[in-house]
This record gives C-alpha cells, sequence and structure tokens, in this order.
C-alpha cells in the first residue's frame, strides 16, 4: 500500500495545520539551494516564479522558444474558485464536494479539499498580477457557470482565460528572471533524469537548436510538464506536448498512476481526413444552447437543413431528460460515439454529429422582438435578431469554426465529434505533490492527484496555479530544510555522466536505425490504437489486442523508423522521434491499467461493466484505488495500490436520467 | 538622464520629427495665407506689403531662424531615422508587404527628398534673391515705402511651364507627405483617443487636400494669367 | 463547402543555421485538400522530403489553434499569409487555388536572427518583458480580488491589449522592424489597470530602452503591424505608449 502522507486531523484542517508544521528554510540558506523545474505552463511557471520570489536558486525549462507559449496558453472557458461572489451558495466544501463527484471518486479527498481551499487566493493573486477577467458594469469581476454545475464560480476572460492566466505567470516569471533568481532555458528538452543515493539531483537537457547534452543539478527537480493525450496523435494538445519528462521519471522510479484515465471532450471539430495533424475544442459553453442531434435514419446524406424536424434524433435529449445536452463530459462524449458507431453520423467521414443554434437563434430572437414590443415580427426579423444575440455570445467560437471548416455555422448546424483534451492520470505524487522518488515533484496536470476519473470544465486552470503558487513553496520547503547541509553536487558525479551516456546511446540508436518509415505514421499508428481500444470505450479483448498491437508496433519503431538530419544541431524530427517513442511505451501502459480496471467510471468506460440501459457502472468494492504502476523492466510493470478513503463524501451512483 | 531619452530614445527621435513636424505644418498655414494675398488681384500691392512685413519686421524674422532650425532638424533626424530603420533588416523580402499599409506611410523619405530638392530651387527662385542678392524690380507701397518686388518676380518665375510643373509635382508631394505626417505626428505626441484621433485624421487629410490645391493653384494662376 | 484538390509550387527559403547563408529552394506538393491547413500542408511536404533522403523544412510551430503565437511565416507578403486577423496554423488550404505558386519567408529583422530554415529567435521579446512588462507582486501579497473595482471598459481595453500572443508578425511586417506594437500592447495592458499604476512610468522607460538595445527600429506609424497583427491589436495602444512615455521622461526629475 502507498502512502500518500495525508496530514492528521479533521479534513478542513489538515492544510492549515501541515502549513502551521511544516519545516522552513531560512533566507540566507535559500539562496544556497538550487531548484529545477521543467515545463513553463500554469504549473511550472507560477512554481518557478513564486520559488524564485522566496530566494531559491531556480533554473526553468521548456521545449519551446518561450515560456509564454505553454500549451496552458490554450484553455478557453474559465477558472473556478469557490468565492461566492453571486451568494449562490457556493462554498469551499462546495467544490471540493463537486470536484470529487465529477471525478466519479476517483481522487483523493485531501488534495481536492486543500485545492478548493486555495482556490480563492488564485484569483486574488491573478487579479494583482492584472490579468483581465471579465467584469461587470461595477467593476467588480464576473462569473458564469460551466460544465453544469449548479452555482456560478466560473472566473473568464472572455474564450482566453488559459492565455491570460498564463501571461500573468509568464510575466511573474520572467521578472524573477530579471532580477537573477530565476535562469531560464528555452528550447530545452529534459531527457534524463539523474537519481543519486536515491534522490533527484538533477536532469540531462537537450539544447534543441545546437544539439548538445546539458547537465543541470537540483536540490530537488519539479515536473510541470503538462498531460499525455498526444499519446492519440490525434487530441487538443500542442504538437509538441509529450510525455517524455514524466516517463524518464519513470522509468527511474516514479510510479504512474492511472495512465488510462483520459478525458474525452465531447465538443471538438471533427477529423477532415488523413491529413489532420491536431483537433480544435469548441468550448464546452456552446452546449448551453446549441441542441445535439444526428439523423433518424442511417447514412442518411441529405444537408442538415433539409431533414425535417420529425427525421431529427436529439439522443441526449431522449436518453437523458433531466440533463439534456448539458450532462457531464464524459456521457456526452460516449453517446456521440455510440451514434457514430451505430451508422448515424454525419458528413463524408461519418465521424460526427450535428450541434445546432437553429432554435436557440429564434428564441433569442423571439425575447429579442418582444423587448422591442414587436409581436408581429416576421421569421426572417427574428432569426436575424437572434443570430446577433448568438454572434455576441459565441462570436469568436463561430469566426474559428469558420475558418477551419469553411462552414458558416449560423446557417448551417456544426458538426462536432469527442476528442482527446486532459490526461487525469499521471505521475503518482503523495500530499507534497512528492513523486516515489524523493526530491522528484510532479505538478499540475503531470500528475495524477485531483480530478479522479473525470475533470470537471474550468478546474484545470485551478489545479495548476494552486499546485505552482500555493502548494509547492510549502511542502518544497519541508522537504528542502533537511537539504541544507548538502553541497550542490558536481556535474562531473559519475551518475550524471551515466544519465548522460544513456541518453547519447539512445539518440545515436536512434539515428542510426535509418529504416523507411517516419516517426509521424508510427505516431499516426500509435494513435489509432490507443484511440480506437483505449479510448471513449474499452473490452477486455480489445485490449488485450492493443497490447500486442502496441508491442508490435515498438519492435518497430525500433527497427525500421527514419530520421533524417544531425545529432549536432537543430532536429525536429530527432526531437519528435524521442517522444514518440516514450509515448508508445506510455500507451502499453495505458492499455494494461485499463485492463487492469474491471470497471466502468468517469472517462473511462469498459463496455463489459454497464448498466442495463448501458450506463457506466463503478465497482467501489473492488476498484476505489489509485493504481499506481511501478516500472520492473521492458513490458513489465508492478502494479501498487493507494486505497481511496472517503471520510466525509459518501459516494454514489453518479444519475443524469 | 531620463528627461534625455525624450528626444533621444527611439521614441524621443520620432518625438523630434512629430515637433518639428507640426512646427512646419503652422508655418506653411502662415506661408499659404500670406501668400494668398496674390488673389487679391491687386497687381500684388497687397501681397508685396505683406511680403515686406514679413521680411522687415523683427518677429517674423527670429521666427525666420526657427524655422530653419526647424526643417533642418526635420530633414536631418528625418534621414538618420530612415537610415537607422532600414538597417534593422540586414535580409529584406523577396515579396514586399505592401497591402497593410498606404504607399506614402512607407515613402516619406522619397517625398521629403523631393520636398528637400524642391526648397532648393524654391529658396533659389524667392528666399535668396528677397533676402540676400536683392530684387531689381521694386515695388511702391501705398505709405511710399518701396519694396522688393516680389511679385513680379514671382510672375516673371511662373512664366516657364517647367517651373510651374516642378512646383505642381512638389506640391503633391506635399500634399502625400502632409497626409501621413499630420496624424501621425499627432500619434506620436501620444494622443490615443479614438474620437480625437478621428478627428486629426481627418482633419489631416483635409488639410493636406486644401494645402496642397493652395499652393499648386499659385504658379498655375500666374501661368494662365488668371491673376495680373 | 466544396472541397477540392490542388497541385502546388513552394518557393521556400532554405538556411542551415544562422551562419551560413540562405536561399530559396523549389518545392511541388501534389494532390493537397482544401480542408488541410496550411501547416498540415507543409507537413506533407516534410514527410515527402524525409522519405526522399532530403532534410525536412524547420518551423515554429505548436498549439495550431492561433493562440500560442509560435508559428511564424511570411508567406506571399505578409505575416501569417492572405487572412486577416489569422495566424498561419489557421490558414487553410482553401484560400489557394491549383497551381499557385506559394512563396514563404522567414521572420525578416535583425533582431529575430534566424535559426534554421523559416525558424527565427525571438527571445528578444522575452527581454523585452523582463525589462518591466509585469506587476511587482510576489504570490501571497494579493488582496481580495474584488477590493479594487475596475471599470468594465478599462478591463474590456486591458483585455484587448493583452490578447497578443507575442508571435512577432508586428516586427516582420513592419518596414522599420519596429517592435512598438508588442511593446505598446503590453504597455497599454498593464497601464489601463490600477495595479499597473505604480510602475507605469519606470516600467515604460526600461520597456523602450531594451526593445532599442535589441535593435528593432522606430515606429513611423505605418500601420502594417496593426493589418498583419492575427489578434487585430490596435495601433491605438502605440499612441498611448507615447503618451505613457513622454510623460514618464518629460516629467521625470
Amino acid at each position: 500500500m502507498l502512502d500518500a502522507k495525508i496530514p492528521a486531523g479533521p479534513l478542513a484542517e489538515k492544510w492549515t495545520e501541515y502549513k502551521g508544521h511544516c519545516k522552513l528554510v531560512n533566507p540566507s540558506n535559500k539562496r544556497k539551494l538550487e531548484v529545477i523545474v521543467v515545463g513553463t505552463g500554469l504549473a511550472g511557471a507560477s512554481a518557478a516564479a513564486s520559488l524564485g520570489e522566496l530566494g531559491y536558486q531556480v533554473k526553468a525549462f521548456c521545449f519551446q522558444d518561450s515560456p509564454r507559449r505553454a500549451h496552458s496558453i490554450a484553455a478557453q472557458g474559465g477558472i473556478n474558485a469557490a468565492k461566492n461572489y453571486q451568494n449562490d451558495g457556493d462554498s469551499i466544501y462546495r467544490l471540493f464536494y463537486d470536484t470529487i463527484k465529477g471525478g466519479d471518486y476517483r481522487a483523493r479527498e485531501a488534495n481536492v479539499h486543500r485545492l478548493a481551499e486555495v482556490s480563492g487566493n488564485i484569483i486574488d493573486q491573478c487579479v494583482a498580477q492584472g490579468v483581465p477577467f471579465a467584469r461587470e458594469y461595477g467593476g467588480l469581476l464576473s462569473n458564469r457557470s460551466f460544465g453544469g454545475t449548479q452555482v456560478q464560480r466560473t472566473f473568464y476572460a472572455a474564450g482566453q482565460t488559459g492565455q491570460q492566466l498564463l501571461i500573468g505567470a509568464y510575466q511573474a516569471l520572467e521578472r524573477q528572471v530579471a532580477l537573477g533568481t530565476v535562469k531560464m532555458y528555452s528550447r530545452h528538452e529534459m531527457l534524463e533524469l539523474v537519481v543519486i543515493d536515491g534522490k533527484a539531483r538533477g536532469i540531462i537537457a537537450r539544447n534543441l537548436v545546437t544539439g548538445e547534452l546539458e547537465r543541470h543539478f537540483g536540490h530537488a527537480v519539479l515536473l510541470c510538464t503538462g498531460g499525455y493525450g498526444n499519446v492519440f496523435y490525434l487530441s487538443t494538445n500542442a504538437m509538441g506536448s509529450n510525455v517524455t519528462a514524466a516517463w524518464k521519471a519513470h522509468r527511474n522510479g516514479a510510479y504512474f498512476a492511472n495512465p488510462c484515465f483520459t478525458q474525452i471532450h465531447p465538443t471538438c471539430i471533427p477529423v477532415s481526413g488523413d491529413h489532420q495533424s491536431k483537433l480544435t475544442l469548441m468550448s464546452e459553453s456552446l452546449r448551453n444552447d446549441g441542441r445535439i442531434w444526428v439523423p433518424a435514419q442511417k447514412n442518411d446524406n441529405r444537408k442538415a437543413t433539409d431533414i425535417p424536424e420529425n427525421e431529427r434524433d436529439y439522443y441526449l435529449e431522449r436518453r437523458y431528460p433531466a440533463f439534456g445536452n448539458l450532462v457531464p463530459r464524459d456521457v456526452a462524449s460516449r453517446a456521440a460515439k455510440e451514434r457514430c458507431d451505430e451508422g448515424y453520423g454525419v458528413g463524408t467521414s461519418k465521424q460526427a454529429v450535428y450541434l445546432d443554434f437553429a432554435d436557440a437563434i429564434v428564441r433569442y430572437g423571439k425575447i429579442e422582438m418582444g423587448k422591442d414590443g414587436r409581436n408581429d415580427a416576421s421569421k426572417e426579423e427574428i432569426i436575424a435578431r437572434g443570430k446577433e444575440v448568438v454572434k455576441e455570445k459565441y462570436g469568436n467560437l463561430f469566426d474559428m469554426y469558420e475558418k477551419i471548416t469553411g462552414e458558416n455555422p449560423y446557417e448551417v448546424p456544426m458538426r462536432i465529434y469527442p476528442a482527446v483534451h486532459y490526461t487525469m492520470g499521471g505521475l503518482w505524487v503523495d500530499y507534497e505533490l512528492q513523486t516515489t522518488i524523493p526530491g522528484l515533484y510532479a505538478l499540475g496536470e503531470a500528475n495524477f492527484s485531483d480530478h479522479g476519473a473525470n475533470r470537471l470544465g474550468a478546474s484545470a486552470l485551478m489545479q495548476g496555479l494552486a499546485d505552482g503558487y500555493f502548494v509547492v513553496p510549502y511542502t518544497l520547503g519541508n522537504n528542502l530544510a533537511d537539504e541544507i547541509y548538502n553541497k550542490p553536487v558536481s556535474t562531473d558525479h559519475p551518475a550524471f555522466e551515466a544519465a548522460e551516456k544513456k541518453v547519447q546511446d539512445r539518440i545515436n540508436t536512434l539515428m542510426s536505425i535509418q529504416g523507411k518509415q517516419t516517426v509521424e505514421s508510427f505516431h499516426k499508428r500509435l494513435g489509432k490504437i490507443i484511440w480506437n481500444e483505449c479510448g471513449m470505450a474499452r473490452s477486455e479483448s480489445g485490449l488485450k489486442q492493443a497490447i500486442a498491437d502496441v508491442q508490435a508496433l515498438k519492435k518497430e519503431f525500433w527497427s525500421d523508423v527514419k530520421i533524417p538530419g544531425i545529432v549536432n544541431g537543430m532536429n525536429p524530427e530527432l526531437d519528435k522521434a524521442n517522444r514518440v517513442a516514450d509515448f508508445i511505451e506510455l500507451g502499453e501502459l495505458m492499455c494494461i491499467d485499463a485492463l487492469n480496471r474491471n470497471e466502468s467510471c468517469g472517462g473511462h468506460f469498459r463496455v463489459e461493466y454497464q448498466t442495463p440501459d448501458g450506463e457506466a457502472l463503478r465497482d467501489d468494492a473492488n476498484y476505489m484505488y489509485v493504481a499506481a504502476w511501478e516500472f520492473k523492466q521492458e513490458h513489465d510493470w508492478q502494479l501498487h495500490k493507494e486505497s481511496l478513503v472517503y471520510d466525509v463524501i459518501k459516494p454514489t451512483q453518479r444519475n443524469y436520467k | 538622464m531620463d528627461f534625455k531619452k525624450a528626444f533621444t530614445s527611439s521614441v524621443g527621435k520620432k518625438l523630434v520629427m512629430g515637433l518639428t513636424g507640426v512646427f512646419l505644418i503652422l508655418f506653411l498655414v502662415v506661408h499659404a495665407g500670406l501668400n494668398a494675398c496674390i488673389w487679391a488681384n491687386d497687381g500684388g500691392a497687397m501681397f508685396n506689403k505683406a511680403a515686406h512685413f514679413m521680411g522687415s519686421n523683427v518677429v517674423p524674422r527670429i521666427l525666420e531662424v526657427g524655422l530653419f532650425a526647424g526643417i533642418f532638424l526635420h530633414i536631418i533626424q528625418g534621414y538618420l531615422l530612415t537610415l537607422e530603420n532600414r538597417s534593422k533588416r540586414a535580409i529584406g523580402y523577396a515579396v514586399d508587404y505592401s497591402k497593410g499599409s498606404k504607399w506614402y506611410s512607407r515613402s516619406m523619405a522619397i517625398l521629403g527628398t523631393i520636398l528637400l530638392l524642391f526648397f532648393i530651387l524654391h529658396w533659389k527662385h524667392f528666399w535668396v534673391p528677397s533676402r540676400i542678392t536683392g530684387i531689381e524690380q521694386q515695388a511702391l507701397l501705398a505709405n511710399g515705402v518701396e519694396v522688393h518686388n516680389l511679385y513680379a518676380l514671382m510672375q516673371e518665375t511662373f512664366s516657364e511651364a517647367w517651373v510651374v510643373i516642378v512646383y505642381v509635382i512638389s506640391c503633391i508631394a506635399l500634399g502625400y507627405h502632409l497626409a501621413h505626417g499630420f496624424q501621425s505626428a499627432f500619434k506620436t505626441i501620444g494622443v490615443h483617443n479614438k474620437r480625437y484621433h478621428l478627428l486629426l485624421s481627418s482633419a489631416g487629410l483635409g488639410f493636406s487636400v486644401f494645402i496642397t490645391l493652395i499652393f499648386a493653384l499659385m504658379p498655375i494662376s500666374m501661368y494662365f494669367g488668371w491673376i495680373q | 463547402m466544396e472541397h477540392y484538390h490542388m497541385n502546388l509550387n513552394l518557393k521556400v527559403w532554405r538556411q542551415p543555421n544562422s551562419k551560413t547563408p540562405g536561399a530559396f529552394k523549389l518545392y511541388r506538393v501534389e494532390n493537397i485538400s482544401s480542408e488541410m491547413s496550411f501547416l498540415e500542408m507543409f507537413d506533407v511536404l516534410n514527410e515527402q522530403l524525409i522519405r526522399d533522403g532530403e532534410d525536412p523544412i524547420t518551423f515554429d510551430h505548436d498549439c495550431r489553434e492561433g493562440i500560442c503565437g509560435a508559428c511564424s511565416m511570411y508567406i506571399n507578403g505578409k505575416p501569417h499569409g492572405p487572412w486577416s486577423a489569422n495566424t498561419t496554423c489557421q490558414l487553410h488550404m482553401r484560400a489557394f487555388q491549383d497551381g499557385d505558386t506559394i512563396v514563404v519567408e522567414p521572420w525578416r529583422a535583425n533582431s529575430f536572427p534566424i535559426i534554421k530554415d523559416l525558424m527565427v529567435d525571438r527571445s528578444a521579446f522575452d527581454r523585452i518583458i523582463q525589462a518591466g512588462g509585469y506587476i511587482s507582486v510576489n504570490t501571497g501579497n494579493a488582496v481580495d480580488g474584488n477590493a479594487l473595482p475596475i471599470p468594465k471598459d478599462h478591463a474590456d481595453n486591458a483585455f484587448a491589449a493583452a490578447m497578443c500572443i507575442g508571435c512577432g508578425a508586428c516586427v516582420a511586417a513592419c518596414k522599420n522592424s519596429s517592435a512598438m506594437l508588442f511593446l505598446s500592447a503590453k504597455v497599454s495592458h498593464l497601464a489601463l489597470l490600477p495595479q499597473g499604476d505604480p510602475e507605469r512610468s519606470n516600467r515604460v522607460v526600461n520597456m523602450v530602452a531594451q526593445m532599442d538595445k535589441e535593435g528593432f527600429g522606430a515606429c513611423t506609424n505605418t500601420g502594417a503591424c496593426e493589418a498583419a497583427c492575427p489578434k487585430e491589436i490596435s495601433i491605438a495602444n502605440i499612441a498611448r505608449l507615447n503618451k505613457e512615455y513622454l510623460s514618464a521622461v518629460l516629467t521625470s526629475e
């Protein structure tokens, strides 16, 4: 059994208690301690900035050309906080409860409660940094409801909340760079973890411009490297998002938890062809007004506008009358897949459903005309007026849709399909966000901790910033307090030498294969296997086949991959090969994890385990645990369990009917 | 130290351009107003009187020193800035980006050079004779004072077709220079309020057209003998 | 929307590294779908090059949804290509016709040295932010988010400026290689908010000094930056920067 080191005491006092008793490092000693932060998204930038402010010597790494480009920037919707500014009954407890329930009771109570506790401070900090959140005319912060919650607790900046929060954290980070407390290494990618005497002591990074391998020492290493959604090849992640840093940590002894817990977002722009390189999200908020449907007949090739009302199947409204189009992400995604698999899909690929705003346009049009006392308005006038309202609410999303598809969503329904969006799984961490390797921490999406089997909308930004601004500055100090006696290890140490050699050997091996297939083609094939068998619905036989297929793919990759270019210089294909090689290994573990979990919960649906009417069937008696996998050797992992104990919340079956 | 930056930093250098530009715009107003006296069509009496005042009174003479300082500062700074700005892109594009801005906004240095060449001609035609070498032909003002007959000199100068053509082309160059310069100067000074900016932009365009027409009509009027 | 396929000629700038001079190279891609994004068309070309044993073309890209600011191609004489308010990654091939020749160049400015092919070094932007593009507030110092009401239009204007993605199209578009639109977006964002007020003078003076030091040109208000900006950042921000700057330096003691 894994020990999460959760402080004793009542749930609501654990974090206060911890902060009151954790060890501190005095300022003169902080200057002597070096901390490595890998990744500069919300978690990484906020952590690096906060630790720099405290006086630690921080080295921050990102593979992009600037820390501002991390993929946190693409988050659209918003960030939750239990401020209760709307006086609508929100509280820390309620945010905590919603998050645990939304995660289908597979998250750790103590971590989630702490997250809810610090959520308010995040908003304060961001406002102080100058993040231009949406405001009311009175000058106070505006909130909206998001993801079907009953309270309005989501803070937002139009459809670019992630961008604004990241720019806030980035600016705080650059300020520390200017003050000399943080040294920034952009266009650097971590390719190995250095472990000395069982502790994380540094990394090997490749300078992506010169190709040089560099050794960097740290008294502690923080991985803030985001999620691994790109294992599916097609996802809403950025092209460069990867698992490599986390995977190196895993291979060096850090357990990987719940790898099969991935979130499939229901409203993305569908794949248009084999050339597709990534998928684009359409904010969840669209489901507040759009109605989702497919033709009632199979293989109906008529244009959407030619299909009469009585020949349409509004399947979410039919199946889930209570929540209708607003069911949680996992439910909506699965239902779309079910319809398409049955042959009701639309568009050329038949892998899409309609998201229709025609009713909303008429409804809004009538309301507006009614306000003007125009009861005699013609249908055209109503529609024109309704379009204006919809444009005001969703204009930027509609524009984006039109740019990508060339279709005008004001006239024809949008076509949408689920896509991989977020990964709840990640490196296993304890209450202090420390992995099973002492001195190695994982923050944000890179860890597994707070979202259980399904993440609620507007919670990812909250978690990334909570970890970086308000959790790790305390928990890291608690451990570094014992490190003040340890001088920095020279990077000539044999462990550094060995780690660098390992990286060099792997690169040389990769470059020497010179086979026939491109890295991209392997990545695409991997994505297809994982998407088909370890995506929205999984089965025992499918997963077993997938494991065999991924193993075969790995073999093929290491014997037939073709990487052009040079080692000692810029070589994006080599960088990609390093990442895809790790994705292949992760893909195998994901299938193993999915196979182990004989239940359906959250974003993870095993077809063998469903209720008679096709809903997810959880097995709390046997699977209320975190599955943390230890790497033993190639194709061999050992399962460690962390039991989830619910002291405060009583798990129930989710029901949206 | 920061104070110096108001004139030496990249923003400061532009401020110098903007301020001298606005000063020169004011001069254009005076110049145009004064020269408009030719259209009194009184054989140049009013014009010669005004010109005499400008040439003899101490206030305009002092202002003239400032004017020359302004012109030369504008020219020198303009050339230095252009050279400096051009040096910032050692390798240019194969296809230039021409759609995002007006051609005359990108051609201020060329338009300015046309104007500088014009000034040399213009000074040779009028300023040098009236201030330095003197004008033989004299005119008698109503109060009995004898003054240079600048009006006659204009008539003589503008009797040649090529001079008129050069002047008209230069006036058009001036118009385009102003079309960009007028609004740009105010942006540089920091007018960012949308309403005022719109007002100044429209005023700038109107002013450019107006000034071009006024000045271009002078040689044309004389050449075609519309005024005597 | 009718889809079609096309064959295209590409004239792409190739340069192995910052020290070796570069040159244009011609490529042909066939059977390109009008549904592809511009970068997906480059993916197709690169796969083709790898198979042919040639070095694929290096270019910056990451999010491919128009928000990270990494992509940076100068296409047929315009940063980010022919569409307005658009990034290269969101440009789609229906903007082109069968048989077109497309010229693709890197951002050109001394302050953005070429790393390889179409990839340039924009770290100068980070250093400009380091010079003052922030509000000095350490974690934990904040008062309640609603303690300081901010007029909605100030917040909205600040947001409009803060939408800048730092892609550098403004510099690429400017005949002077000036970074004033980038700089002014940050100065405006922070100057419009009361939190940014205490540091407003130092911020603008130091950021302009850093911009000059980095070797960007001066602004001559041509408006090319605004026209090329994928986020439609207004050139009025530059005028606001001028005001902020001049009032800072002219009143300094």
